[in-house]
Parts: C-alpha cells; structure tokens; sequence
C-alpha cells in the first residue's frame, strides 16, 4: 500500500473505533441514567433484564426496532425523515476533533488518539453545535403539530442564545494556549492540575460553559424543548419506532462530546492531574484519565437531572443574554488584560 | 484525478444543484433548507482549498446563525407555499435577462484566465495569516468601520424592539 493509502485506512479504521465506542456508550448511558436517577429518588430502576438490569438497552433497542413506524398525516414527509438522519449526523461529526489520549504506538507507526487533529478544531466544534439545531427545528416543524412546533422554536431560540455563551467560554482557554487547535490546548495545562488546569486559571469561563453547554444539549434544568408538563415531549412527539431513537441518540452523543469537551478544555483532557501518574509501568494511561474526566462529567448531568427543577422560559433567556455573555465578556477582557500586563 | 479534485466537483455541484433549489423552489422553508446546503458544500469547497479558517466561518456565520434566524421567522409566520403569479412584469424580466448576461460574461471571463493558465497568487489561510492580515494597515480601517457598522445596527434593532413595547 502506498503511505497515502495507508493513512487512508488508519482514518477509517479510527473512524469505525470511535462510532462504534460512542454508539456503546450510548447505550450504556441510558442504562446508567436511568439506574442513577431511580436511585436519587429511592427507586430501584430497570433492575430485571440480565444481571443488574444491565441487558435493559439490548431490550430496549430490540422493543424500538419491532415498533411501528408513524407518519402523521399532514407530515412533510421528506423533511420528517431527513431531520433524525440530519441530528444524528451532526452529533457524530463533533467526537472526530475531540483528542481522547496521547499518541500511542501501533505496528511501528505513531497514531494520535484523535480522528482530526484540526488546525480550527474548537472552531469547527462550534461550527458543528451551530448545525445541530437543524435536526430538532425540522424535526418540530415537519410533523406539522403545534406541540412539535413550539418544541422547535423554543429549541431554536435558546440554542442560538446560548450558543453565544457557549463560543465566548471558550475564548480564554483558547488565549492562554494560542491556538485553535484542541491537542494544544491540553497540552497547554501540562502540570500539577493546581493551577496548569483552565478549570482553574479561567474559572469564570468554565461556570459559562457549563451552564451554556448544559442548555445547549437541552438536559434539565434547560429541558424546555421537550418540556413535557406543557409539550408533550416536544419536538420528537411525533417521532416513534427508530427515527426516535436517533433523535434519543443524538441527544446522549451530543452530552457526552460537551463532556468530552469540557474535560479537554478545562480540565487537562488526558493529562493526569499529577504529572508523576501520567505512566504507569512504563505505560502512558492519558485514556483512561479522559474516560474518568469524561465520565465525571456525565455523572453530573445526570446528578443535576435528579437534583433541580427546570428553568421558566422567559428566565432562560434573559438569564442567557443579561448574565451569561457579560460574564463571558469581562472573563476574556480580564484574561486579555492578564497576558498582556501580566505573563 | 486527485481525491481532492473529486471531492471538489462533488462539493461544487452540491452548491450549484442546491442553489438552483433555492431559487426554483416556490416553498420558502424548503428554500432555506437549500440554501443552508449550498453554504455548507460552499464551506467545503473552501477547505479542500485549503483555508480550514474560511470554511468554518462560512458554518459558523453564514449556515450557523444567519439561517437560524431565517427559519426561526419562516416558522413563527408559518408561511405556506407561494403560488406562482400568473405573468410577470416587463421590467423584472428585462432585470433578469441582464444580470443572467452578466453571471455568464464573469464565468466566461474565469474561464478565459484558466485557459491563458493564469494563477491567483498563493495564499497562506491559515487562522494566524488571516488575523495578521486582517488587523494590519491595510485592513484595519475597514474591519474597524464594519464593526462600528454592526454595533450600530445592533442598537437600532434594541431601540425599535423596545419601543413596541
């Protein structure tokens, strides 16, 4: 094979890996969500399929596939169809940038734990979040029902809100690494994680990112678009059988790359919080940080679902435009003011 | 043909098909759907030309954003499809007919310069090469002037919003 045609292969090879973790994962999450959340509220949750429950999403997945599919009558029935494809193409197209460990040795080559080491990576993360709204405002507006339809247009308005918020979060971490690219920004907290960490150094900027991405990926307390004391279940009301488990899907993808983000961004991605505990045995374990990092963040997703009541909508976006982006503002002019005077 | 060269005639006759979509479409929804495809494969476009910065600007801003807004208004007035009129005026027909004449004399004269074997200088797009670029002198004033402009579009749609209310 010739080299181009065997980077060509890595990619894809790297490609299948990570679909097929995320799409375990995926499963896995909501068993753990549910098993978690039914603990917070001194249940028991799916305990019955398998050992533990544990076999509850295979039973799930089996029950999806033999429902029947609907298809409202006064559906648009092109956009009905494409808008699960389109939410779930968009939720995988961000875990290519996303760096997962350091470069590791495979049959004599160097391959870097990461489908994409983009030279625009956050960029590009933020160009794919600004996509993802599409998926759900057609989803809402497709199956021509007005619970749908509001579900879509509240989504709408508070993911172009928020979304602000979201890129603005980032800025300062992206300052103090100057680069763009994700790997660099890891790299950029090397150290003891007190102070290397951004969670540290741009504390402000990570209380905007965590509430802006929690909106952003519609999980309590800014579950509005699928509010269902008032919507039903929002925009995927209409949706039944697989097409609302792609949208169910896309939804946990979509979580788990902002933990995956978070966790890079600010919380030294697959670096260990001490340096000495980056290699064990001689062996570098930076993946297994990043699963704990990520899976941390997860858990507290999950512990916010179980612990707050959701946001009134008209809170929700003035608290978006009236606290957040100022917050976001005055983080990078402070953290401009510090590399200019300062470092 | 290289991979890069294929996926750019894929990209490129995306953009074109869809913009054609948009413009023949009478369902103004559907029309912004295309239109969001056509930015995108634009986007693409620009990558495989090798200025990563653009592309992403182009989703960001243009398919990100701007498009939202396009839709969030198609939906909140809940438009239908547009019948076609029955004729069209003399004038928007003499319109049309020059400024088609004027699309095929710029693709023509694109053409011409390929032929001669002519090259845009190369540029280096990477993110770093546009900021310098950008806020050196001879971009500055006008970067400068467009943000004012925009700032004080932004006031004006504040001042006419709150006086609705």
């Amino acid at each position: 094979m010739t080299p181009v045609q065997q980077e060509l292969l890595i990619a894809v090879v790297k490609v299948l890996v990570f679909f097929n973790v995320f799409l375990g994962l995926f499963s896995l999450m909501t068993y753990v969500e549910r098993r978690l959340l039914a603990f917070m509220q001194f249940r028991l949750g799916p305990n019955r399929t398998g050992p533990f429950g544990l076999l509850q999403p295979v039973a799930d997945g089996i029950k999806l596939f033999f429902k029947e599919e609907v298809m409202p009558e006064g559906a648009n029935k092109w956009l009905f169809v494409a808008a699960p494809a389109l939410a779930i193409v968009t939720a995988f197209l961000s875990i290519a940038v996303v760096p997962y460990g350091p470069t590791v040795h495979l049959f004599g080559r160097d391959i870097p734990l990461q489908i994409a080491d983009l030279d625009v990576g956050v960029l590009f993360l933020f160009a794919i979040s600004s996509l993802g709204v599409y998926g759900i405002v057609m989803a809402g507006w497709a199956a021509n029902n007005k619970y749908t339809l509001f579900g879509g247009l509240r989504s709408s308005a508070q993911m172009f809100s928020y979304e602000l918020a979201l890129g603005m979060s980032w800025v300062g971490a992206i300052m103090l690494a100057g680069s763009f690219r994700i790997s660099d920004i890891v790299t950029s907290q090397a150290g003891w994680f007190v102070p290397h960490w951004n969670f540290f150094r741009q504390a402000p900027g990570f209380l905007v990112y965590l509430v802006a991405a929690t909106a952003e990926v519609n999980r309590t307390p800014f579950d509005l678009p699928e509010a269902e004391t008032e919507l039903v279940a929002g925009f995927h009301t209409e949706y039944s059988s697989m097409r609302f488990a792609l949208l169910q899907m896309a939804e946990y993808v979509n979580m788990m790359t902002v933990a995956a983000v978070g966790a890079s961004l600010f919380f030294g991605g697959w670096l260990a919080p001490v340096p000495a505990l980056q290699t064990v045995f001689g062996h570098d374990i930076g993946l297994l940080w990043f699963l704990a990092k990520m899976g941390a963040g997860l858990f507290f997703f999950i512990w916010l679902r179980g612990t707050v009541p959701r946001f009134r909508y008209d809170q929700l976006m003035s608290f978006g435009w009236k606290v957040l982006v100022p917050l976001a503002t005055l983080n990078i002019l402070g953290t401009a003011a510090w590399i200019a005077f300062v470092k | 043909m290289t991979l890069d060269a294929i996926l750019f005639y894929v990209f490129a006759a995306v953009a074109v098909g869809s913009a054609l979509v948009v413009v023949g479409q009478r369902h103004p929804t559907y029309s912004a759907f295309a239109l969001i495809v056509t930015l995108c494969s634009l986007s693409a476009v620009f990558g495989l030309l090798g200025s990563p910065f653009i592309a992403v600007l182009q989703v960001v801003v243009y398919a990100g954003a701007i498009m939202v807004l396009f839709l969030f208004v198609l939906m909140l007035l809940s438009v239908q499809r547009e019948e076609r009129p029955a004729r069209r005026a003399w004038g928007v027909k003499a319109t049309a007919i020059g400024l088609g004449a004027v699309l095929v004399a710029q693709v023509g004269s694109v053409l011409a310069s390929a032929a001669r074997g002519t090259t845009a200088p190369g540029f280096n797009a990477s993110t770093g090469q546009v900021a310098r670029l950008l806020f050196s002198p001879a971009y500055l004033y006008v970067f400068e002037a467009t943000s004012i402009l925009i700032l004080a579009a932004l006031v004006g749609a504040v001042a006419l919003a709150k006086r609705e209310s």
